[in-house]
């Protein structure tokens, strides 16, 4: 079947498209946009959530034909546009790489979406409102702590 | 595969060691932009499926994959007969077939291979394979594994190694003597990334592979042999690595990528699901340990006993060294005057187990540190001076008799994690500080709060005589008018920052700011493994004698050009003895490049001897300690870590920043051991193959940690540095399950201790 969406501002029309794949799958193989990652693609991880209607949704979860006609932003869509700076980060992307929350970064991804979802709807999260905002979101690597640093200090960064 | 150049703007100072400048690779990670190995995407690509044996012990009897050869979109199909050169795979023992014959060992092991235009479609395919199974009796509870009517799992026998210590007195007696038996259940790595990569066929009749993986140069060596095809013809560049652990030590898709790529002419790409990872990788041995201590009167240990059985499933993996630690390193960081150690791996029909953080000495800190516990209760001390008194010292021998030749600082450790100051008393009533969280399981009532201690000890580095080296080629040369180093190491960047780490210590040495970290591949030579926290010790190691030969040419050009001696490099340019600048670097080097190649060896160690397990067997040791503060509902088993306090000699912290990383994670899966992780197995089929079964610590789970690095530098390593991935690992989970322990009264001999261990029901 044939999908048309709008991915991080560009309309996409993508075709071939095999009833049963995710929209995660067809952003990461035929949209080249492999941003969103694959680390469980059974809603357990979070390392694929990406707004969807400007709801953070799993990727993963959702079948490709369910973002037809829909608008999806990723990771890849989240630093200013139009400054003509290619390495231009958004206060939250800042904020994971400065204070030293991503090591492998398979995570980061996802956990940088969810942080910019949580940071819109509360602006001076407590740390329990962190914590439970990031609740879906796994990293096997940093223990989390200079997570919560970097989300503080994008909160920070944004107010 | 990007090369990462530097970027300016580092966090603090000027990115040399000591440094703690951003990752380099941070920016695309941030960013969505760094191609790890499941991204990777070529032009007419194919998608390779691996079929796995759903038996635990089988004999083959028939393949017959003429429906799945058959079906719309399949390039191929493979089984055992299609491996053209040796069907043997392994890291000590070549004992794993690339694809079963005849035999199946373990439920997952890999039976048949196929490429098709879809991942779906390959899957369909592969279920279209008709195996012919006839089922085999299984070996699945290691404690039988030696004994003679045991079912083999391989002709040579279950054993496979023993390792024994013996020193001092050989039957020890003394006043006081306390003993437990202790049981760790199977651990996975649960790094994110799933096991992926990209096998792209080249003209000349081999094969490139892109691949996540610790070290690139032994999975070489055991594709080429898979494939009959010489080095030269199977290239390996490492993809983005999405964390390891030990998971990637062993080979998972590397050789099957590449057979299908060869056998269709197409680039083939395979990635696991979480559930085929579960299956496509070894996991930490499960172990079952039985210890005892005796001491004096006033604490001081009079000996040592300990009996540990590892189980290493269907193959050896790294069996035989983790069993080697488990002996030389199991009676953890004390002074025995008497010794009397057995540590035995076998062979089951259970999943293989390996490589993961704290290798041996994850599973004896659970038994050595609960036994600590009980000695001081026996003894009436407390468990942080009990340590103390016992700890190992410099200048002091470890039980295989080596001499403890650099810090130890086991009393400064335990007394410092004591001395942090303790979480305040729980007075909220705030479901998202107790047990259970908004599970709404208590209001506080039942809760019960204990602290716990522990302090371990690991080695770094490649022991027991191994051969353990890195490469580095360091190339300084003129670019756009300034001076650029480019560094090139084999060395698997997995998470943990050693890009970061190599340019610090080439901007160090050479005085360069702009360094480049060349990507990682086999064009170079092996930077030896990505494991046993080596890495900044071994490849830093080599990347800062590769500079100072760098260094060393330079200057002598320089020399030559102004007839002086004793000449220095101080940024760009060439100082004299007096102070005076002979020369600058743009006229030494022209339009020419200094490159130099050094493979560095730490000091040698040695086997240890087959009777008494004495000798040489490490080149270095990591110590740590830390304090758990757990809250425990009592009457539902919760568990809530309220505080994990650490500290840990790092020797030095080449980058401040990235150390605290690692202790913080390391720590994180240690807690996840005590409590929650485990691979259930029964029967030979593992039962909870997803992250919905089997859990991992989540921002909720971790509490805060204050984190004390210790800094005494170990003469004998490069900048003084002590390797600091693993010790984390080691000490966090005996020191929460002590923590329980200590809320509850129960004795908790197992780990993960789970909520019908504490109420007893
Ligand atoms: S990949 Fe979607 S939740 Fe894990
Ligand atoms: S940084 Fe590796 S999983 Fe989070």
């Amino acid at each position: 079947m044939r999908i048309q969406l709008t991915v991080n501002g560009t309309r996409h029309d993508v075709d071939d498209v095999w009833p049963g794949e995710s929209l995660l799958y067809a952003l990461r193989e035929r949209m080249g946009l492999p941003g969103a990652k694959n680390a469980c693609e059974q809603g357990e991880c979070g390392s694929c959530t990406v707004y969807l209607e400007g709801v953070p949704v799993c990727a993963c979860l959702v079948p490709a034909g369910q973002a037809h006609g829909r608008e999806v932003t990723t990771v890849e869509g989240l630093a200013p546009e139009g400054s003509g700076d290619e390495t231009a980060l958004h206060p939250v992307q800042q904020a994971f790489l400065e204070k030293g929350a991503v090591q492998c970064g398979f995570c980061t991804p996802g956990l940088i979406v969810s942080t910019h979802d949580l940071l819109q709807r509360n602006p001076d999260p407590s740390d329990p409102e962190i914590r439970e905002a990031l609740a879906g979101n796994l990293c096997r690597c940093t223990g989390y702590e200079k997570i919560m640093d970097a989300v503080r200090a994008a909160a920070e960064a944004l107010r | 595969m990007t090369s990462t150049d530097s970027i300016p703007g580092a966090k603090t100072g000027g990115g040399r060691v000591g440094d703690s400048p951003l990752r380099p690779d941070g920016t695309l990670k941030v960013t969505g932009q760094f191609a790890y190995s499941s991204d990777l995407w070529h032009e007419d690509m194919c998608w390779g499926v691996t079929l796995r044996s759903p038996h635990p012990h089988a004999r083959i009897l028939g393949i017959d994959t003429t429906e799945a050869l058959a079906t719309p979109g399949v390039y191929a199909v493979l089984t055992a007969d299609d491996v053209p050169g040796e069907n043997a795979v392994g890291l000590e023992h070549l004992d794993t077939p690339a694809l079963a014959r005849d035999i199946v060992r373990y439920e997952g092991e890999p039976v048949a291979l196929v490429a098709a235009d879809h991942p779906e479609t390959a899957r369909r395919a592969a279920k279209k394979i008709v195996v012919t199974y006839e089922e085999l009796p299984a070996l699945t509870d290691p404690r039988r594994a030696l004994d003679p009517d045991a079912p083999q799992v391989h002709e040579q026998g279950n054993l496979v190694r023993e390792v024994t210590i013996r020193r001092g007195d050989a039957s020890p007696t003394a006043p006081v003597v306390v003993s437990l038996e202790f049981e760790v259940g199977m651990q996975d790595q649960a790094f994110l990334g799933p096991e992926s990569g990209l096998a792209v066929p080249a003209e000349d009749g081999g094969v490139d592979l892109y691949v996540a993986t610790q070290w690139l140069h032994v999975d070489q060596a055991q594709v080429c042999r898979v494939l009959g095809l010489p080095p030269e013809k199977v290239r390996l560049t490492l993809a983005g690595v999405g964390g390891a652990f030990g998971g990637r030590e062993d080979l998972s898709m590397h050789v099957h990528a590449c057979l299908l790529a060869l056998r269709t002419g197409k680039p083939v790409k395979m990635c696991y699901s979480r559930e085929e990872s579960f299956y496509g990788h070894v996991h930490r041995h499960p172990a079952w340990l039985r210890y005892e201590f005796g001491a004096q009167p006033d604490g001081r240990l009079v000996y040592g006993k300990a009996d540990i059985l590892f189980d290493g499933g269907a193959y050896a993996s790294s069996t035989g060294a983790v069993v080697g630690n488990g002996g030389t390193l199991g009676l953890g960081p004390y002074d025995f005057p008497s010794v009397h150690v057995t540590a035995r791996g076998v062979y089951t029909n259970n999943p293989p187990c390996g490589a993961m953080r704290g290798f041996g000495c994850v599973q004896a800190a659970f038994a050595h540190e609960a036994l600590m516990d009980e000695l001081a209760e026996a003894v009436g001390l407390d468990e942080v001076e009990i340590r103390a008194l016992n700890g190992m010292r410099e200048g002091d021998r470890n039980i295989t008799g080596q001499l403890i030749d650099s810090a130890a600082p086991v009393a400064e450790l335990i007394r410092t994690v004591r001395d942090l100051p303790l979480p305040p008393e729980r007075t909220s009533t705030d479901l998202r500080e107790l047990p259970g969280g908004v599970s709404n399981t208590t209001h506080g009532e039942g809760v019960v709060r204990g602290i716990g201690y522990a302090v371990t000890y690991k080695n770094v580095g490649f022991s027991e005589g191994f051969d353990d080296y890195s490469t580095a080629r360091v190339r300084l040369e003129m670019s756009g008018g300034e001076p650029v180093v480019t560094v090139h190491t084999a060395a698997a960047e997995v998470g943990q920052g050693l890009i970061a780490v190599e340019q610090q210590i080439a901007r160090t040495e050479l005085g360069v700011e702009r360094v480049v970290v060349h990507p990682k591949d086999t064009t170079v030579g092996s930077g030896g493994s990505t494991s046993a926290s080596r890495q900044t010790y071994v490849t830093g190691g080599a990347v800062k004698a590769a500079c100072e030969a760098v260094r060393t040419t330079v200057l002598a050009r320089a020399g030559q050009r102004c007839g002086q001696t004793g000449l220095r490099l101080d940024g760009d340019k060439i100082v004299a003895t007096s102070g005076e600048v002979v020369a600058t670097l743009v006229e030494v080097l022209g339009d020419d490049a200094v490159e130099e190649t050094v493979e560095r060896r730490h000091r040698p160690t040695r086997p240890i001897d087959p009777e008494t397990g004495q000798g040489d067997a490490h080149v270095q040791y990591a110590f740590s300690a830390h304090r758990a503060v757990v809250d425990v509902d009592v009457e539902l088993g919760l568990v809530k870590v309220v505080a994990l306090d650490t500290a840990q000699d790092v020797g030095k912290a080449i980058n401040p920043d990235a150390v605290v990383g690692q202790i913080q994670g390391g720590s994180a899966q240690g807690m996840g051991l005590a409590l929650m992780e485990e691979i259930v197995v029964t029967d030979g089929h593992v039962r909870n193959p997803s992250f919905t079964d089997y859990l991992i610590p989540t921002i909720l789970d971790m509490p805060p940690m204050q984190i004390e690095v210790l800094e005494y530098a170990d003469p004998h390593a490069p900048y003084g540095v002590r390797g600091v991935g693993e010790p984390p690992t080691i000490s966090s989970g005996p020191a929460v399950a002590a923590a329980v322990r200590a809320a509850t009264g129960k004795a908790l001999r197992r780990v993960p201790i789970r909520p019908e261990h504490i109420t007893g029901t």
